[in-house]
C-alpha cells in the first residue's frame, strides 16, 4: 500500500496525524464537529461499553471471589497472594509460558531472518513464490485442524517419532510425555515464521544496496557487511518483530488446548498460562482468580514491553534519527 | 563456485525448506484419505488405496449435526463478523483519519494503546455483560463486538492506509457542497478498498480459525461451528478415528487455502505493511 504524497501546493505541510484545518470555505463556516461523532458512534460505544468498563469490572472483580451466579464477595487482595504464594499450578504454568516464549520466540524469528535473507537474493518471480508460499502456515498454524495434526504427528506412531527411530533416537510419544510435550507447541509455533518473515523481507529490501557496494569497495565481507549494515538497518524490524512475538507468545491458546487434550496434561507440562486462566475461570468458575490472572498477564506484558522499549534505545537503531 | 551453483543454491535451500515446510499439509491430505488399518501400521505416507468413505464419515458430522450445518453457522459467524468490522472500524477510521473532533488525540492514544490490550482482562467482564444480556449460546457475542470496532488492529490500519489517500477529490468534493457522509460513502471508502479487502480477509480468516471465544459461548451442538465440531475429537486417543476426523480437517482449512490462493496478494500486502498475525 503506497503513500501517495501530492498534497496542495498553496497548504502548509501538514504533520501527518492532525488534520488541517480545512481551509477557507464560504463565509468562514466552520467545520461542524457533529458528524465526527456520528462516524465514531459505534466505536465509542465499544471502546466504553466492551473495554473501558470491562477493564474497571475485571480489576474489581479480581478482588473478589466469584462464580457467576452468587454476587461477588470481596477478599481484598487475597487472590493475588494466592496466585503468588501459594499456587504451584500458576507457577507451573509462568514457567511453561516462559520457557516456551524464550525457545520459541528467537528460534521462529532466525529462522524467519534466515530465509528472508535467503528469499531476497532470489530473482523476483522466485521471491514472491517462495514468499507467499512460506507465509501460508502462518494463516492456517492457529486453526484446531493443524493442531490436531501436530498432536497426531508427534504422538505414539506418529510420523515424527518413527522418523526419530529410525535413526536410533528413542523418543516415545511426545505429547505424552512431560519433558517434550511442550516442545510440540513451540514446534508448531516456528513452522509459522512466514508472518515474521514478510516483514523481514520488506524490512531488508528498504536497504539501499549502495550502502552495500559501498562496503563492498572497501573490502567488507559477507559477514562483515551482515553485522555493519543488514542488523542495524533492520533493527527497527527486528524490534518489533520480537515485540509482537513476545506479545503473542504470552497468549497462545488452541495449540496448547490441542496438544494437551484439553487439560494442559501429561501432568500441566502445557499448561499454558492462558489455559490455567481457561481452567480456573470457565471450568472451576473461579472468574474472580482468573481476573486477577488476566491483570497479572496484563502486568507482565506491559513490563515486557516497557524493558524492550527501554533496552532499544542501546541496539536499535533509527536511520533518520541519525545526527540529531 | 562456479556462477551457475552460486544462483541455484538459494533455490535449491529454498525449495528444500518448503518441502519440510510442507509436510505436515501433505500428510493431513494423505492421513484424510487412509483406511483405518494403514494409519499407524504403514510407513507410507500415501494411502495404497485412497479410503473416500472417509469423507462421506466426516460429513456427517458430530453429534448428529452435519459438516453441511457447521460449515453454514462458521460461514454465518465469519461473514457477519467480515461486515461488523469493515463497516465500524472504517467508520471510525474516516473519523481519526480526516475529521476534527475534541479529545481526538486521547481517543486515538487510547484506540492504539488496546492494541497492546490482552483480550484476557476484559474476557470475564464481557461475558458477564452477554450473559445478562441472554445473549450466551447465541452467535451474538461472537458478532455484536465486531459492529462496535473493538478490533483496533484493523481501525488503524485503515487509518493509516485512509491517511496515505490524496486529500484533493475530498476538498473539491467538499467545494462542491458533499457533506462528510457523502465524501466517506463515495470518495474515501472506494479509494480505501485494498485497506477494507485486507480488513475483510483477516477477519474471516480469524474468525474461522478462532476457538477460544467460540469455545466459552456456544454450547448447543446445533450452534457449533466447524471447529468447535474438531475441538471434540481432542482428547480421542484412539487411531481408528484418524481417517474421517482429518477428512473434516481438511474440510474446514479448505475455505483458508481457497482464500490464500485468491487473494495472496492482500494477504501478503497487508503482512508487509501492518505486521498483521497470520
Amino acid at each position: 500500500m503506497s503513500t501517495v504524497s501530492t498534497r496542495a501546493p498553496l497548504r502548509a505541510e501538514g504533520s501527518g496525524d492532525r488534520p488541517r484545518p480545512t481551509g477557507r470555505r464560504p463565509r468562514g463556516v466552520r467545520e461542524k464537529r457533529w458528524p465526527a461523532y456520528v462516524f465514531l458512534s459505534p466505536w465509542m460505544i465499544g471502546a466504553v461499553a466492551l473495554t473501558l468498563v470491562p477493564m474497571a469490572v475485571s480489576l474489581y472483580l479480581s478482588l473478589t471471589d466469584y462464580n457467576l451466579f452468587d454476587p461477588p464477595r470481596w477478599v481484598g487482595l487475597r487472590n493475588y497472594g494466592d496466585l503468588l504464594g501459594r499456587d504451584p499450578r500458576f507457577w507451573r504454568s509462568v514457567g511453561t509460558t516462559t520457557l516456551y516464549a524464550v525457545v520459541a520466540v528467537p528460534l521462529k524469528l532466525a529462522l524467519a531472518l534466515g530465509v528472508a535473507m535467503l528469499l531476497k537474493n532470489l530473482a523476483h518471480r522466485g521471491r514472491a513464490f517462495y514468499r507467499s508460499a512460506f507465509y501460508a502456515p502462518s494463516l492456517l498454524g492457529a486453526s484446531m485442524s493443524i493442531a490436531l495434526v501436530w498432536r497426531a504427528m508427534f504422538n505414539d506412531g506418529g510420523s515424527v517419532p518413527r522418523l526419530l527411530e529410525s535413526i536410533g533416537i528413542h523418543t516415545g510419544s511426545w505429547v505424552g510425555d512431560p519433558r517434550l510435550a511442550m516442545y510440540v507447541v513451540v514446534l508448531l509455533t516456528v513452522w509459522q515464521f512466514g508472518a515474521p518473515m514478510v516483514i523481514f523481507l520488506a524490512g531488508l529490501q528498504q536497504i539501499s544496496p549502495d550502502l552495500y557496494e559501498a562496503a563492498a569497495l572497501d573490502g567488507a565481507g559477507r559477514w562483515r557487511q551482515f553485522v555493519s549494515i543488514t542488523v542495524p538497518m533492520l533493527s527497527p524490524v527486528v524490534f518489533f518483530n520480537l515485540v509482537l512475538e513476545i506479545i503473542n507468545s504470552f497468549q497462545v491458546f488452541t495449540p496448547a488446548y490441542a496438544v494437551s487434550g484439553g487439560d494442559g496434561g501429561p501432568a500441566d507440562a502445557t499448561m499454558f498460562y492462558t489455559l490455567y486462566l481457561y481452567e480456573r475461570g470457565f471450568v472451576t468458575s473461579h472468574m474472580g482468580y482468573a481476573a486477577a490472572m488476566a491483570w497479572l498477564l496484563l502486568a507482565a506484558i506491559g513490563v515486557i514491553t516497557l524493558v524492550l522499549f527501554r533496552t532499544s534505545r542501546s541496539w536499535v537503531f533509527y536511520a533518520d534519527e541519525e545526527g540529531r | 563456485m562456479n556462477i551457475a551453483t552460486k544462483r541455484w543454491l538459494p533455490h535449491m535451500f529454498a525449495a528444500l525448506s518448503l518441502l519440510v515446510l510442507l509436510y505436515p499439509l501433505a500428510w493431513l491430505l494423505a492421513t484424510s484419505l487412509k483406511p483405518a488399518d494403514e494409519v499407524v501400521t504403514s510407513l507410507n505416507l500415501w494411502p495404497s488405496r485412497p479410503e473416500w468413505s472417509n469423507y462421506t464419515t466426516a460429513l456427517d458430522g458430530v453429534s448428529g449435526i452435519t459438516v453441511t450445518q457447521l460449515l453454514g453457522n462458521t460461514v454465518l459467524i465469519a461473514v457477519g463478523a467480515v461486515v461488523g468490522n469493515v463497516l465500524s472500524c472504517s467508520l471510525a477510521a474516516y473519523a481519526f483519519a480526516r475529521l476534527r473532533f475534541r479529545m481526538r488525540k486521547v481517543m486515538f492514544a487510547f484506540m492504539v494503546a488496546t492494541l497492546m490490550l490482552p483480550h484476557h482482562v476484559v474476557l470475564i467482564p464481557q461475558y458477564i455483560i452477554f450473559n445478562r444480556l441472554g445473549m450466551v449460546d447465541s452467535y451474538w457475542p461472537l458478532i455484536l463486538p465486531k459492529f462496535l470496532a473493538t478490533e483496533a488492529f484493523f481501525v488503524f490500519l485503515i487509518v493509516q492506509f485512509m491517511r496515505g489517500l490524496p486529500r484533493e477529490l475530498e476538498e473539491s468534493a467538499r467545494i462542491d457542497g458533499c457533506g462528510p457522509f457523502r465524501i466517506y460513502r463515495s470518495i474515501t471508502l472506494p479509494l480505501s478498498r485494498p485497506a477494507l479487502i485486507t480488513t475483510a480477509i483477516f477477519t474471516f480468516i480469524w474468525t474461522w480459525n478462532d476457538f477460544f471465544t467460540q469455545m466459552i459461548y456456544l454450547f448447543s451442538p446445533e450452534k457449533y461451528t466447524i471447529t468447535l465440531a474438531l475441538s471434540s475429537f481432542v482428547d480421542q486417543s484412539s487411531t481408528s478415528a484418524y481417517g474421517p476426523m482429518f477428512a473434516m480437517s481438511v474440510i474446514s482449512v479448505l475455505p483458508i487455502v481457497l482464500f490464500f490462493f485468491v487473494f495472496q496478494r492482500y494477504l501478503v500486502q497487508g503482512m508487509a505493511t501492518s505486521g498483521l498475525k497470520g
